[in-house]
């Protein structure tokens, strides 16, 4: 009786301990995967892509958009994707990157923005805006990120984009928070990073733009949010709308200090 | 016109690792579209590569490989400041070639 007792307890163990082990080499082994992939990583072609479109003079105005103001200044690419979104003086408006390049597309180039904005991912010109976003990521990349919180309308975002983060909904009553409101959560093999807070270097939103090997896309932040609205069965509310932006200014601040990877590459 | 590839090439010893990144579509003619048409096939075929105008490595692809393909390989021999050329021609008679210096 005795010995048969000690002999349960024995194999309960082992198997937590096997499971335990299971558990740490699947993630391992995806770990291993994603650095494999990092050495190719198509996120370069649209780097160059990018880089190209950025010095190109285009649209109806042949302008390029080298004195386009990322927000420290007109033509300053580096290290302006980790200090965005942030407001802009000249629009009045808190903008991300997208929203922003919108805004000089239509300025200095003499492109409809609304027109893009209503544009399908990956088709014409929002083909262009997911390159540009890819080049301009990269020039940032291994910086941490710091949004800046002076502006009251930055202030603001942020508490718009909390309750936008936070707001249960649609058929399913999700929301951001559902999966991405506590640490240690995953869907399938893939681990939910716990947006409420800094979730580390180059995890959540210091990761995006990044190239989806699933899909063989890439995708810019704009693009990971109308996915995360549609996994919780919610309608988008709108390529760069404010309650996009405001999101994008609660992960990012909450993010601050954490190292930038963008592009970087996902399964 | 096909997008540039991107192509680096670092000498170890006698060793030049080649690694490469083509921007392709690899349609693969199983898949269908939103209408239910089955997209055209729409692949690399043909790879090649030379060392200093030198053939080092030909190869024949098909459906299978991925989209945006990544091609890794290994010369003997190449020392830094040699041309390493890559070319490819799709089943539509497309082609690309593209040239790095070995560093």
């Amino acid at each position: 009786m005795k010995t048969s007792l000690k002999l349960s307890v024995a194999t309960l163990v082992l198997s937590a301990s096997t499971a335990a082990l299971a558990q740490k080499s699947t993630a391992d082994g995806i770990a291993e995967y994603r650095k494999m992939l990092e050495d190719g990583n198509p996120a370069e072609l649209f780097e160059a892509k990018g880089e190209a479109l950025w010095k190109e003079p285009r649209g109806p105005k042949k302008a390029s958009l080298e004195r386009c103001d990322l927000g420290l200044g007109p033509g300053v690419v580096k290290g302006a994707w980790v200090q965005m979104p942030r407001f802009f003086a000249d629009t009045g408006r808190v903008q991300d990157l997208e929203s922003r390049l919108l805004t000089c597309m239509e300025t200095l180039q003499g492109f409809n923005a609304a027109e893009i904005a209503k544009t399908g991912f990956d088709k014409g010109e929002q083909a262009t805006l997911t390159a540009l976003a890819a080049w301009i990521s990269t020039e940032s990349r291994g910086q941490k990120m710091a949004l800046p919180q002076n502006h009251a309308e930055e202030k603001r975002f942020y508490e718009l984009g909390k309750r936008a983060f936070f707001f249960r909904g649609g058929p399913m009553d999700f929301s951001c928070a559902s999966c991405h409101g506590e640490a240690g959560k995953r869907i399938r093999l893939q681990d939910l990073p716990d947006l409420t807070k800094n979730p580390g270097d180059g995890i959540g939103f210091a990761a995006w733009p990044a190239y989806r090997v699933s899909s063989g896309e890439m995708w810019s932040m704009q693009r990971r949010l109308n996915d995360c609205y549609r996994q919780q069965r919610f309608p988008y509310p709108g390529f760069a709308s404010d309650v996009t932006i405001a999101l994008g200014v609660y992960m990012g601040v909450n993010a601050k200090g954490a190292e930038s990877i963008a592009p970087a590459i996902k399964r | 016109m096909a997008d540039p590839m991107r192509i680096r090439a670092q000498a170890a010893g006698d060793k030049t690792t080649v690694r490469v990144l083509m921007s392709h579509e690899m349609e693969t003619g199983q898949r269908k579209d939103a209408a239910g048409k089955v997209i055209p096939a729409w692949f690399i075929q043909e790879v090649t590569a030379t060392h200093n105008g030198k053939p080092v490595l030909s190869a024949q692809w098909g459906p299978a490989v991925s989209k945006n393909p990544f091609l890794q390989f290994v010369v003997k021999g190449a020392k830094a400041g040699d041309k390493i050329a890559v070319s490819w021609v799709d089943n539509k008679g497309d082609k690309r070639t593209d040239e790095a210096t070995v560093s």
